[in-house]
Order: C-alpha cells, then structure tokens, then sequence
C-alpha cells in the first residue's frame, strides 16, 4: 500500500536556559493512506511536538517528514500553511475555535481559504452531521466543551483532508460524548478513506486504531499493528 | 511526486473580499473596544479639521473684506513730514484723497478728571472709501468732522465711565464727543485695548498744540480711485519713488497678502498644536492594538493552522485598522466641522474682519486622510508581529517572543513614522529646520517620559518590600506586570501636562515680570515728550508732589546714513552683510551721558563718557544688537541727526539689564555733542498708589498738555487682559490633547480591564474582599497619575526655565500653586477614571466573566 505521511529520522530539541532539551530522537515511521492509527505515551514523552510537525505546524530539527509525496521540511511557513488547507484536518485537544466565529463560520474557513462555492450548504449538513443543526449561529463561549469539540471535529472534516491529526479529541469530554466523537471520526475514515493519527491516553480508543505507535522519552519504543 | 506539481499549480491567489469578511466577522465580537481605540484619534483630527476650516474661512473673507481692512484703494504712510515734491507727488495720486496724522498723547477727560494714554488720529477727508466707522450713534462718524468734535474708542468711554456729549480734552483743544467708536478700519479689539483712539478733525490739530511733540508722528494718505485703475501696476512704477521719499504702502492685494499671511502663520501654528494631539492619541492606539494583537495570538495561530498565510492573517487586522481608522478619521471631522464655529467667537478679539462658518470639505478631506494614514501608521507597529506567530501557538501559548527590536520591517515603519510627522510639520511650518526641531523635540520628550516609565517599573520591583500589606504590593506590582499600560499612561499623561503646565507658568511669568516692576520701589511711571524747556519745571513739580525722581534722561531722534563708509545701497548689494539692512531704515532714540548706568555693564571695549576734542565720537552700543548686526567695537557709523551727518565709532559695546524698569538705549553718547540737537526728555517716578497716580496724572496733562504718561499699572493690566486672552485660546487647543490624554487614558484602562477579570475574578473566588480589590485599583491608578503629572510638571519647569532664559530672557520665577492643583487634579482623575472602569469587574458574577472569553 501506498503511504501518505513518511517521517525519517525525526528529531526535535528546543534550547532552553543554555541547556539543550531533546524532545525528539531519532523517530522514524510511514503512515499508509487510509489507515487509522494511534499515539500513546506518558505525559512529555513528545507526543504532541510530534503530532505538530507531522501536521507542519513546526519545523524539526533533524529529519524530514514527507506529507502525500511533499517534504514539509524544507517548505517555509506560507507553503505549509497551503498544504495544511489542502490535505490536513486538524482536532486540538482543547478545540481551538476562532472566539469571534460562529460555530457554522468556523467550519466555513478551510472552504472559504480553498475558494471553494457551495460552502453554506456543505458546512450545514457537516453540522447536522455532528448533531449541532441547530446551533450553527451560536459563538464558541455559547457553547459546552464536547459542542464546542463537535464543531472543530466539522471543521476538521470540512476540507475533505486526506489525513486527520486529532490530539487527544476526546481527553476533555464525558464517557457518552466521547464515544459519539470517536464514532465520528471512524465514520469519516470508513466514508471518505481519510487517514486518521490520533494522540491519546484511552487505550479502549488506541485499541480501536490498526497500529498504535507507543513513544517514551522522545523515542519510538513500540510499533504494534492491532488486530482490529 | 505528482503530489507537489499539483502544489504549485494551485497557488492561491489572494481573496480580497474573504479577506474582508473575515476582517468584518472577527471584529463583530470587538466592536465597542475597536471603538474604544480609535476614539484616542478623534479630538485630534478635530482640532485639526476645526483650526483647517477656520484657515479656510478667514482666507476667504479676508480676500472679501480686505478692501474694507484698508478703507481705500492704496494708503501711503511715513514716519516724517513729506517735503514739496513728494507732497506735490501725494498730490497727484487719486481721484479722492483724505490724511490724517497719528500720534501718542494725554486726553483727559474733562466731566470724570480721567486722563489716559491715546492714540490721536487727526482726520481729513471722507475716509473711509469702503467700509466704514462702527460708531453709536451709527452717523457719528461722518458728523465728528463738521464740528469740534472727536470719536472715542469704547474702552475708554467705559473706562473713564464718560458719555456721548461729554468733552475729552487733546492738547489744548476741548472737543464734544460725538460717538462711542466700536471699531475703526481694520482694527483688533486687542489693538484698541492697548492704544486706545480718539478721532479728532485735522483741522483743529495746529489748535492743540502738540504738533512741535518730540515724539513720532505718523503721516497717513488715503486715495480713491472712482474710475477703474490697475493700482498694482500703478504702485510698481511709484515704488522707487516712494522709496526714495522713505513712504510705505499698502494696496487691497498687500494689505490681504500681509493679514493672510499673518494669520496663516497663526492657523499653521495652532495646527501643530492640533497635530500633538493626535500624536498622542496615536500613541494610544498602537498600546492598544498591541494589547489588541496579543489577545489575538491564539485567533490568528488557529488561523495560520487552518492555511491562513501570514501576509492574509496581517491583511486581515489591517482592514480592521484601516476601517477604525477611517471612522474615527470622521467622527473627528465631524467634531472639527462643529468646532470650528467656537473658532471665530474665540479669535474675536484678535480679528480685524469678521470670520464665516462655513464648511469646508477640503479641510474635512484633509483630515479623514490624515486620520487614515496615521492611525495606519502607529498601527502598523504592532500589527506587524502578525507576521511572526506561529501556527504552533495552538499547540502551546508560547511567550518566548520573537525579539521584536531586530525585525527590520518595525525600525522602517519607525522610519516612516519620523518621516512623516516632518513632512507633515513642514507643510505647516514650511521650513525644515523648524520641523526638524519639532520633530526631534516630539521624539525627545516621548524618550523622556518612556524612560521615566521604564526607571520607575524597574525600581518598583526592588522597593516592594514583603512585609507591606497586599493591596499595597499588589498595586505597585501592577506597574509592571505583564501587559501593563505604565508607560503609555505615563507619556500621554505626562506630555498633556507638561503642555498645560508650561502654558501656565510662562503667563504667570510674564505677568509677575511687570506685577514686581509695579509693585517694589522702582520707577512704575514714565513721562515722556517732554521739551527742554519743561525739564526743570516738571522735575520741580514732581518733587513739590513728594514723587522721587528716579531718572531723567534726554532723547535725541538719529537715523544711520553709513556703517563703515557705506550707504544703505551699497550694503543692499553686499550680501553678507543682508542683516545689516533694517539698521538704515529705522530711526533710533539715543541718549547722552558721561557715566553708565547701574543697569549697564561694558562688555567690550572702552566707556567713553565725554567727548575728545577731535575725531570720531565715540559711542557705546548694546551688546546683542551689536552682534545681531554684525557690528564690532571699531566699527564705524555716521547718523545723521536731524539733517547733521555725526561720524561716530564703536567704543564699547554695553550689557543692559533690560529686566529693571528703565529707559535703556541701544546707542549712548558721550556728553559734549547732542547737547544742542532737538530732543525730549524721559521722567521715571514712582508713584504709590492708584489714587496719587491718578491726581498726578491729571495735574500734569493740565499744566503740561504735550507731555505723555505710561503708567505701569496700567500696562500690567492691559497685559494681563491680552495674556488672557491669547491663553485662552491656546487652552482651548490644548484643551484637545488633554481631552485626548484622557480618552487614552479610559481606554487603557478599559483594555487592561479585559487582563485585570481573570485575576480579580481569581482574587474574589480566593475570598479577597471588593474593598481590598479597590484598594489595589486606588493604590495602582495613584502612583499612575502622581508619576505622569509629577514628569509632565517637571518637563514643564526645564521647559519654561529654557524659555525664559533664551526666549524671553528674563528671570526665572514660577508660582507653584498652579503647578500644585495641576497635580492634585490628574492624580485624581485618573484615580477616578481607574475606579470608574474596574467597577465593572466587581460587580459581575465570576461565572459570567469566565465564560465571556
Ligand atoms: N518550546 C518548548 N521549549 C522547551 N521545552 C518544550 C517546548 N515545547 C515542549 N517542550 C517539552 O517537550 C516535552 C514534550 O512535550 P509534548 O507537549 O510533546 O508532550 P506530550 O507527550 O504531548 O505530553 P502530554 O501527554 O502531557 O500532553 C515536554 O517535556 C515539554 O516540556
Ligand atoms: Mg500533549
């Protein structure tokens, strides 16, 4: 099978103090299209510095990480912001929706960024989808936590990525809204072969995933495909 | 591979109208606080807009009037009586003609005993051709010249509490009053308050007596022309001649040309003012659209995470800029537009015409551009840190930030900034050294008070002691915590004061200037005009009343006809020596003695006090108008003295303390060589009260009619009256940027408001009580306003010691008291505006603020 996301030798060490912290080390692995895959470690060990820079949300310090056949490493800033528009879905473990956006205007930017027409219509039923029809001119503080999480999962999916990162989608959410989260998000990987990377702590949810990465200090410790 | 093709195939071409929506949808939530900003620029582009339209309006009217300024279609006017030719010259000019002679004199005022200083303008003729004499009664104006009759201006009518049909007394002569003048010709209310004018007809002149004065007299001809006739070709083919016959004169066209220009020099001035106003409150909004931007960070980062570019994320935020900027740019003008009708009723008393309201839409274009493009520019500063935040932020709020001062894009907008304030004071000023130097002192008191700012964050850190009570160290701690608004409270506060405050000191200055020239035992009353032969009488006279005679000084009227050898022409042609020019043109009053006075002090050269028996004479000159003329000790000059060539050299040059009440000349002989040259003498006395002044007065104008009387409480009135009215005008200017002090002030407040909830809401859940939070505000928002107003007050203490010292040149001596309540009034209002908006805070429920973003 072809693969979407190739990291090779991945390393990241910020400086801090005069001392040199290495959060990375020597991290490789290839991601194939349309796999559903799982990030688990204890706290630090790195997991969401390594969701970013699969994402291009940060540069690393050794390595390359190649997204759908395009090194990001040696992309500036503005040209990885148009690879993330175009094949990247992204879900923050506390949301981060745009405060002076309305829940349906949130999950109309990726679209609107892309040029696309036919852009209302398609981020109401992606509300609907994810249960919030009726929400849809309600601000973020207008709305609870697993909401507010629903409408960036739309957003995420608004753009149709060919690879969703989700860090941690569910951490903030109760038992019954995080199982409706999870659904989503499988569903969406069943429909449209969206590659999923999700960083969690719930290993019922890691346990649903093909693979799951396990990370420790910085370093790739196991790689176990799962016999879901 | 295919992959990254398809990449650069797409690029994406710039989305201009989502980059305004976007720009609309993300202010809808911060609408009132864009407001907030922009507010700070509003009363400058006011002041700007009101002071352009007024400009506007008095040029206008000034070129529909200015026929009436002069009342007649060219005036000729000269400092001595003309010969036959150019009499026979005069003569020849004109299809209709009047004169008139104007001179300084006692009147008295026969039914009330009051006698004053005024001037006496003899009338001949049917002037004025246009416009005309405001008299009550309205026909009295033309009627004064059928009968013994005189008009008198209405401040001294009120003054000396005398009405039409009483008598005032000129000279010798009694004249019936025969109206109140309101306003004659082209005259100020400023001007009639100072030199007060009596109208008498000129054929009674002879009959006062007071043509043989030893003061200056001034010729004035008015001419009309009934038939049309192109008086600026006329009066270019006179100027040689009127030169040579040493006449001035004025046309319609000089006459605007002159007033126009004078107040455009007052309209571009006050513009300056204006325009500090809006610096300030420039000032404000880059501190808050930094706040603004900072708030921001996780907004835009979650953009950029979604594929916003960093040049669209900056777009964004500019239009927002852009259109607060705009609305702000008219609201201002609006305000200005609605201002400028006060303009007029407060020049009133400084204007010869009166001035419309019209508006004026070149003015309020001017000043939605200005508004626009300077609320772009102090934008700008914060708004390019946009370009460097990271997608990253979503991930992790990192504060590590991007070391703003070595972004080169930041230094070129402060570039532009600098560049900008001086083009824009050149067009005002219209020299670039001047607006160099305003520039340089704008940035120089910004430094200032930014690094009073910074010193005092940086000693409250090392002062708060532990053992102090909490709202105390929380207060201070204030100062300088993360996101504080010390140093842009401190500039704008402190820069307002200072201004208001120098505005105050220097007019008490110059008030206790003559308050204790009037007051203490020196001369506060001079006598001039007086002829030889009334010398003794007079000082007999004066001493009989038990008044000292403090000076006695002889003046002899000289004119300069060569310095070393040359004539006016020949240094007319000598272009390093251009300064010497004005010193042919005047006439000077010298002096004769054979000692210095207790005043004075030789500086260079010899004290000569008698003269040689052959040679040049040699004299004494003032030590800075030697050197503004270029002149030396060994220099040479021959005056001519009423029509006697004198060859004189500069013996000395003498030091003058021109601070003593005393007659001080610029030239001084030594004894031995006027003593037969026609002259007046000068009598300084000091009289004790208002009463004896006045009885004085009155028994020297009747014994002595030609002899003048400036009395120094007077003058320290009249001063007082005209330093009132010229401060009012510039407090009222001021008065903008202090309203835009405080406008940022609120707003600052307001803003940091937003930072304070999370943490009083913090400190109130932990059980701190409602008056300790206040505590914390009061103790903040005093030591905010004590420190500004306490920089801002000593500013203006060096900045008024430096005018006084150069530009005055006179003691320094400043009263406190202004300066005192200044300091308790901004403390307090600052206090008052810090409590005014935390009040908000308190008394919402936590919950509601911590989900209201
Ligand atoms: N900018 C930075 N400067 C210094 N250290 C950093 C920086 N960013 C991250 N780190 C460090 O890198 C390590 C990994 O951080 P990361 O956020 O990736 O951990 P994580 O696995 O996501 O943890 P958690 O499960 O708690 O979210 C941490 O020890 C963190 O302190
Ligand atoms: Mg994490």
């Amino acid at each position: 099978m072809e693969s979407i996301l190739n990291i090779s030798d991945l390393g990241k060490t910020y400086q801090s103090a005069g001392k040199i912290l290495t959060v990375l080390d020597h991290i490789s692995f290839a991601v194939e299209t349309g796999s559903t895959n799982a990030i688990v470690g204890p706290s630090g060990s790195g997991k969401t510095t390594l969701l970013g820079l699969c994402a291009g949300l940060d540069r690393p310090t050794t390595g390359a990480v190649e997204l759908n056949g395009i090194d990001l490493s040696i992309l500036s800033e503005d040209k990885r912001a148009h690879v993330r528009n175009l094949y990247v879905g992204f879900i923050f473990q506390n949301f981060q929706l745009l405060p002076t956006l309305t829940a349906l205007e949130n999950i109309m930017v990726p679209l609107e960024l892309r040029g696309e027409t036919n852009i209302r219509t398609r981020a109401v039923d992606l509300l609907d989808k994810v249960g919030l029809a009726d929400r849809g001119h309600h601000y973020p503080a207008q709305l609870s936590g697993g909401e507010q999480q629903r409408v960036s999962l739309a957003r995420a999916f608004s753009n149709r990525p060919k690879i969703l990162f989700a860090d941690e989608p569910t951490g903030n959410l109760d038992a019954e809204t995080a199982e409706k989260v999870i659904k989503l998000i499988f569903d969406l990987n069943k429909e449209a072969g969206t590659t999923l990377v999700l960083v969690t702590h719930d290993l019922d949810l890691a346990g649903k995933t093909q693979r799951i990465l396990r990370i420790k200090g910085g370093k790739l410790v196991s790689d176990n495909k799962t016999n879901v | 591979m295919v992959m990254e093709n398809n990449l650069s195939n797409e690029k994406r071409r710039l989305n201009i109208p989502w980059l305004f929506e976007m720009a609309w949808r993300d202010s809808r939530k911060n609408r009132s606080r864009l407001l907030l900003f922009v507010s700070s620029i509003v009363f400058g582009i006011a002041a700007l807009v009101a002071i352009y339209t007024f400009g506007v309006n008095l040029k206008k009217d000034i070129d529909n009037q200015a026929a009436t300024l002069i009342g007649a279609d060219l005036s000729v006017n000269t400092g001595k009586l003309p010969d036959a030719a150019t009499q026979k010259m005069l003569d020849s000019l004109g299809d209709r003609h009047s004169q008139e002679r104007m001179f300084a004199s006692m009147v008295l005022f026969p039914r009330t005993q009051g006698t004053r200083l005024a001037q006496v303008r003899a009338l001949e003729g049917d002037y004025p051709y246009y416009g005309n004499f405001e008299t009550i009664p309205a026909n009295a104006g033309l009627n004064f010249r059928e009968n013994k009759a005189a008009l008198v201006d209405q401040t001294l009518m009120l003054q000396y509490n005398v009405k039409v049909g009483d008598s005032v007394k000129v000279g010798k002569v009694t004249f019936v009053i025969e109206g109140v003048l309101t306003k004659a010709p082209g005259q100020t209310n400023i001007a009639s308050g100072i030199a007060p004018i009596v109208y008498i007809p000129l054929k009674y002149l002879d009959e006062t007596g007071l043509m043989q004065k030893g003061s200056r007299i001034n010729y004035s001809y008015y001419f009309k022309y009934d038939h049309p006739v192109d008086i600026e070709k006329l009066t270019k083919k006179l100027d040689p001649r009127f030169e040579k016959a040493g006449l001035n004169y004025d046309t319609v066209e000089t006459r605007k040309e002159n007033t126009g220009r004078a107040f455009g020099d007052l309209t571009n001035f006050l513009s300056l003012v204006g325009f500090i106003a809006l610096l300030l409150g420039c000032v404000g909004v880059a501190s808050a659209i930094h706040i603004y931007i900072r708030e921001k960070i996780a907004s835009i980062a979650i953009m950029r995470c979604l594929g916003v570019k960093a040049y669209e994320a900056f777009l964004i935020y500019l239009i927002q800029i852009v259109g607060i900027g705009f609305i702000g740019a008219i609201a201002g003008s609006a305000l200005g537009t609605f201002v400028q009708h006060i303009l007029p009723i407060i020049f009133r008393d400084f204007l010869p015409i009166s001035v419309t309201t019209d508006i004026s839409w070149g003015a309020i274009g001017q000043g939605v551009i200005l508004g626009v493009i300077i609320s772009v520019l102090f934008g700008l500063l914060p708004l390019i840190a946009i370009r460097n935040i990271s997608p990253l932020n979503t991930l992790r709020m990192s504060y590590e930030n991007i070391n703003l001062l070595r972004d080169p894009f930041r230094w070129m907008v402060y570039a532009i900034i600098l560049l900008f304030i001086a083009t824009f004071t050149h067009l005002q000023i219209g020299n670039w050294l001047g607006s160099l130097f305003f520039t340089i002192g704008i940035v120089v008191a910004f430094l200032i008070l930014t690094i009073i700012a910074r010193l005092l964050m940086f000693i409250v850190r090392f002062i708060i002691k532990a053992t102090w009570s909490y709202p105390l160290r929380q207060g201070f701690a204030n100062l300088y915590r993360p996101n504080n608004q010390t140093i842009i409270l401190i500039v704008s506060i402190g820069l307002s004061t200072s201004f208001i405050c120098t505005l105050f000191f220097i007019q008490s200055l110059l008030i206790k200037q003559v308050t204790i020239a009037a007051s203490t035992n020196q001369a506060n009353m001079i006598l001039f005009d007086i002829q030889t032969s009334q010398e003794k009488p007079l000082a007999n006279f004066t001493q009989k009343q038990h008044l000292p005679l403090l000076q006695q000084v002889p003046v002899v009227t000289v004119r300069i006809e060569k310095v070393n050898g040359k004539t006016a022409a020949q240094t007319k042609k000598d272009t390093s020596m251009r300064m010497r020019e004005r010193l042919f043109g005047n006439e000077f009053r010298v002096t004769y003695r054979d000692t210095l006075s207790p005043t004075e002090k030789v500086m260079q050269g010899d004290w000569i006090g008698n003269t040689p028996a052959s040679g040049e004479i040699p004299v004494s000159m003032e030590e800075r108008f030697a050197q503004r003329n270029k002149l030396k000790v060994g220099d040479k000059l021959t005056f001519n003295v009423q029509g006697i060539p004198i060859n004189t050299r500069i013996a000395s040059t003498r030091q003058v303390n021109w601070n003593k009440m005393q007659t001080n000349f610029l030239f001084v002989f030594p004894k031995g060589v006027l003593e037969d040259a026609p002259q007046f003498h000068v009598l300084m006395t000091h009289v004790p009260s208002k009463k004896v002044s006045a009885s004085y007065q009155q028994s020297v104008v009747r014994q002595f009619p030609n002899v003048s009387i400036i009395d120094l409480g007077f003058v320290l009135s009249v001063l007082e009256d005209l330093m009132d009215k010229l401060g009012s005008i510039i407090k009222f200017m001021a008065m903008f940027s202090i309203v835009t002090a405080i406008v940022v002030l609120v707003a600052s407040v307001r803003i940091s408001k937003y930072q304070r909830v999370q943490e009083s809401v913090l400190l109130r859940t932990m059980g701190a009580s409602r008056r300790q939070i206040l505590a914390i505000t009061t103790i903040e928002y005093f030591f905010l306003g004590a420190l500004s107003a306490a920089t801002g007050i000593l500013i203006a203490v060096v900045g008024t010691w430096l005018l006084a010292r150069y530009n005055f040149d006179i003691a320094f001596n400043i009263d406190l008291m202004p300066a005192v309540a200044l300091f308790l009034g901004i403390t307090g209002l600052t206090i008052l505006i810090g409590l005014l908006n935390s009040r908000g805070v308190l008394n919402k429920p936590p919950l509601e603020i911590l989900r209201g973003e």
